[in-house]
């Protein structure tokens, strides 16, 4: 009996995951990426996961791209395919294959054990053997035998070579000589699959047509083009994984864009500080005068930068924050993501401290709601927190064209230019013209008349020190009715409403979208209907209250151990505590839509038993 | 209480080029200990602010925690000022002066300030020359919480109660000259005939100018057993290099040249004329400069005045390319690339 031909009778097309299994350090990364954009070029829809360790060189390493021909956001937690190329990991890595799947290796050292299980297809391939005759140098050969995985797994599924040859192209320009290197590497592992391997094979990979429209972006770049189109001109951060690459981004599109050919002057500032208490200092000294300004960093440096956060928010002095969340607490797993600091950012400092955050969903949501950051701290002058974290920031994902609309123009909020102060007889920092809560501000330099003293110690409504309890509760109030201003101003919630009419619902936040969509079809699937929230900003949106009020259960879907969003929402509303059901993924893996799937209907059966 | 405005009365003052009298340079009313050395050193901004003609808008104060730090409420309220939090001026100082260079930044900064929970910040603003004035005053002893040491204290100097401090002090002026800047002075707040030029220098100094100032806490230090009082520094105060800032560069400058001293131009106007009490001492030589410094002679004198100057150095805005116009004027549409731009941004990511 052929066990393995029985489950691989079912062949499944652009509907499978690949994972590569690798040694850090060895340049995996471009040959994986070669590997997804190839897919992606095809017209197949793919999402592409780096789970990589804190190292520099040897720990192992995995990248999962998924084949999703129904266009899902998320990891599918099986892999049919791997790509087995770290001996360290081979029986972890065969483990994982899943039944009727692939496992393909380096067999240049034969390795018996991994032909073990009879429900799955191991492949040798002597990729290394075969590098060594061709190639010289090691690294060249190290670098080579990730190409010549590309090959296999091209020959093995049907993956356009042609594709292929058109981003190595891409990717070396006029160096011919490494074109045809790599190319030469990629035709090593086609004729080698070719030669070990000619039975029929399950896993297919076809030219479909649905990727038209899109690009494959991380988070950080998007954000970094979102702080570009915004008008920022300052940035200071000190580098801390995973928000590094956002710095990286931004230097790399202001020198694209922000650089006079002729003088070679540049229109932005960006400094590295010895610290995170330096950078935000920086970035609050450059909004004070006027500019636009932000840091990227992670929770480690929010924590540090705590005591300057109030002082912005105390002194109302225009900030954003880039949070790229990584699991915590302490150093905790550096490489790992987690949405752990959604607490920590929303009442950063000592004191009463509230501040405005966002939270985007994915690479598109993180170049528009960057730009909507600066408008939003600017507007209310305060602090905004741009909540993210690694597997938004520094993932590639598959998200539809960012569109620009050319008449858009920032929101600069109430500032008192020359002219006006002018006019003014006496200009006071904090006092509420308005009667909105949101004073005027001055821009050093502008005029004598704009002076003011911007402090962090009490201070009444015309910026001078007191100590005098009702004038301090005044200003301590308005900051009160400010931030509660912003809550039908910040990114309103999406609400998917489910087939049938439902008093179920999953309420999540920013990466999880895609895992929790995908899991609404599935509990569709078996009969369970949910509709779902999706929070965008804080201070809430009365929408949420309402939404979780018209519910009798409410699945609150986050990344952390402590349900954080949970009890924001038990914070900040009047809802029903009880009906707020924790479901909670804090490992520091990319959302899941099987943890959510099997969450919400254990549930339900509890509940009907 | 609340902050006090200070009367302002004008009537048969002189006027500078401006048209303003030295009123118009000062702010609201101090609430330190009568006494105290800060005051005296407000005064002297105040003057060499008045005496240079500059627009009190064209600055911006800004300033850590402490008794020091609070003093920038006390000058020039015409100017924006800000009292960041302890230790962190020169972040939101780098900040500030990145997207504009055009304003004169004064920081004002203790030694607690500075050199400790500050000194990591002290020494990067440094390293990066930023271009401002920074001020220290330097009294050894934290006063708003009762008379600590600071990291300044001298060993052997006691506390009012008589307990000798043990460790190490740090010199800025020390630490300054090893972290590369341009511009190091020692004042006393008693003497603000050397107090004034020197400050007027370090704003005309294009790049970081540090002035420490020894300034007595009356309160705290100001005892026999302290080396930073005002009787112990009126007895060891020995000006090693007399400074004066000429605003116009026609003036002559010839006879200081001739009297063994020597004229320094400055790249955003006006001159430094330097006279040595010493005649071996050399103002461009840093490492005699920090030799002198870390070698105190048996009398125990505290050397003053413009110690180390080199004004050809790039400042931060140099160094990263920052255009003429500050960032914080440039216009949006210059900062945004528009949607053709995204469009062929986007195609890379196809």
């Amino acid at each position: 009996m052929n066990v393995v031909a029985d489950i691989q009778a079912d062949v499944r097309v652009n509907d499978f995951v690949i994972k590569i299994a690798n040694v850090n350090g060895t340049g995996s990364a471009s040959a994986n990426g070669l590997l997804m954009k190839a897919i992606f070029r095809m017209g197949v829809p793919v999402v592409g996961k780096n789970l990589f360790p804190s190292n520099i060189q040897g720990l192992p390493t995995w990248y999962e791209i998924r084949l999703t021909k129904d266009s899902h956001m998320a990891r599918s937690g099986s892999t049919e395919f791997m790509v087995a190329m770290n001996a360290e990991t081979y029986a972890q890595d065969l483990k994982e294959v899943a039944p009727g799947g692939y496992l393909l290796y380096d067999n240049t050292w034969p390795r018996p054990d991994l032909h073990a299980r009879t429900d799955i297809t191991a492949i040798g391939v002597p990729l290394a053997r075969l590098c060594n005759a061709q190639f010289d140098n090691a690294r060249t050969r190290v670098l080579m035998k990730n190409m010549a995985y590309v090959g296999a797994v091209a020959g093995l599924t049907g993956l356009d070579v042609g594709v292929i040859r058109g981003l190595v192209e891409e990717m070396f320009g006029t160096k011919a000589h490494l074109i045809e290197a790599n190319m030469k590497a990629i035709q090593i592992g086609l004729d080698a699959i070719a030669e070990v391997h000619k039975e029929p094979v399950s896993l297919k990979i076809e030219t479909m047509d649905k990727t038209a429209g899109h690009v494959m972006i991380d988070g950080n770049t998007a954000a970094a083009l979102g702080c570009l189109y915004a008008g920022a001109t300052f940035g200071a951060w000190y580098p801390i994984t995973p928000s590094t690459s956002l710095m990286d981004g931004f230097k790399m599109v202001c020198e694209k864009y922000r650089v006079d050919k002729d003088t070679g002057r540049k229109n932005y500032c960006i400094i590295q500080a010895e610290d995170e208490l330096a950078s935000v200092g920086m970035a609050i000294g450059a909004s004070w005068n006027g500019a636009r300004s932000f840091t990227p960093t992670s929770g480690p440096g929010i924590s540090l930068m705590s005591e300057f956060i109030g002082f912005a928010y105390y002194g109302e002095v225009p900030l954003v924050l880039f949070d790229v969340q990584r699991a915590g607490p302490s150093t905790g797993l550096p490489t790992r993501t987690q949405q752990c600091d959604l607490q920590l950012a929303a009442y950063a400092s000592h004191g009463d401290t509230k501040h405005i955050c966002v939270y985007p969903a994915d690479p598109k949501e993180c170049f528009e709601m960057a730009v909507q950051a600066f408008d939003l701290a600017d507007r209310f002058q305060t602090p905004v927190f741009f909540m993210t974290d690694l597997d938004i920031g520094m993932n590639d994902w598959m998200v539809p064209e960012f569109e620009w609309d050319d008449s858009f123009q920032p929101d600069r909020g109430k500032v008192l230019g020359k002219d006006e102060l002018e006019k003014i007889e006496k200009y006071y920092r904090y006092e509420d013209r308005d009667g909105d809560a949101i004073p005027y501000r001055t821009i050093p330099g502008e005029h004598p008349k704009g002076a003011y003293f911007t402090r962090g110690s009490g201070h009444n409504w015309k910026g001078g020190y007191t100590e005098d309890g009702g004038e301090y509760k005044e200003v301590l109030d308005r900051l009160t009715r400010k931030w509660e201003s912003a809550a039908e101003v910040v990114p309103g919630p999406i609400i998917v409403e489910a087939a049938e009419p439902t008093k179920r619902a999953i309420i999540s936040i920013g990466g999880c979208d895609g895992a929790v969509r995908e899991a609404m079809t599935r509990l569709q699937q078996d009969g369970v209907h949910v509709n779902y929230l999706r929070v965008r900003g804080f201070p809430f949106s009365a929408e949420i209250e309402s939404f979780i009020d018209a519910h009798d259960e409410v699945y609150v879907v986050e990344q952390n151990r402590d349900a954080q969003l949970r009890g924001m929402l038990i914070g900040e509303t009047n809802v029903e505590k009880s009906k707020l059901v924790p479901l909670l993924d804090y490992a520091g893996m990319p959302a899941d839509p099987t943890f959510i799937y099997e969450g919400v209907k254990a549930h339900c059966l509890n509940a009907e038993a | 209480m609340t902050s006090m405005a200070k009367p302002k009365i004008s009537k048969h003052l002189p006027t500078n080029e401006l048209g303003l009298t030295i009123r118009n340079y000062e702010g609201s009313m101090s609430t330190l200990c009568a006494g105290c050395g800060h005051d005296s050193v407000t005064a002297a901004l105040v003057q060499a602010f008045w005496e240079l003609s500059l627009a009190p808008e064209s600055a911006a104060k800004v300033s850590g925690i402490g008794c020091s730090s609070k003093t920038t409420a006390y000058f020039m309220g015409q100017s924006h000022g800000i009292n960041t939090v302890h230790g962190r001026m020169p972040s939101v100082a780098t900040g500030a002066n990145a997207v504009n260079g055009d304003l004169h930044y004064i920081g004002i900064s203790g030694d607690g300030d500075s050199l400790s929970i500050g000194f990591g910040q002290f020494a990067h603003a440094i390293r990066r020359n930023l271009n401002m004035l920074y001020i220290i005053e330097n009294n050894g002893v934290y006063g708003l919480t009762k008379g600590q040491f600071s990291a300044s204290a001298d060993i052997g100097s006691t506390t009012k109660r008589g307990v000798p401090n043990e460790q190490t002090p740090i010199d800025p002026c020390v630490q300054a000259l090893t972290l590369g800047a341009g511009f190091v002075a020692r004042g006393f707040s008693g003497d603000k005939s050397q107090l004034v030029p020197l400050i007027k220098a370090g704003l005309m100094h294009r790049g970081f100018a540090l002035i420490d100032v020894v300034s007595p806490c009356v309160t705290f230090n100001d005892h026999k057993g302290s080396t930073k009082s005002y009787a112990h520094t009126y007895k060891y105060y020995h000006p090693l290099v007399h400074t004066d800032f000429v605003a116009d560069a026609d003036e002559i400058t010839g006879e200081y040249e001739a009297d063994g001293g020597m004229s320094v131009t400055l790249h955003d106007g006006g001159i430094l004329n330097l006279r040595k009490t010493e005649s071996d001492y050399d103002p461009r030589d840093k490492a005699q400069a920090i030799d002198t410094l870390m070698q105190p002679r048996e009398n125990g004198e505290i050397r003053t005045g413009l110690l180390y100057v080199d004004e050809n150095m790039a400042d931060m805005h140099e160094a990263n390319a920052l255009p003429d116009q500050p960032l914080n004027k440039v216009d949006y549409k210059e900062l945004c690339p528009g949607s053709d731009a995204l469009g062929g941004f986007l195609k890379g990511y196809c």
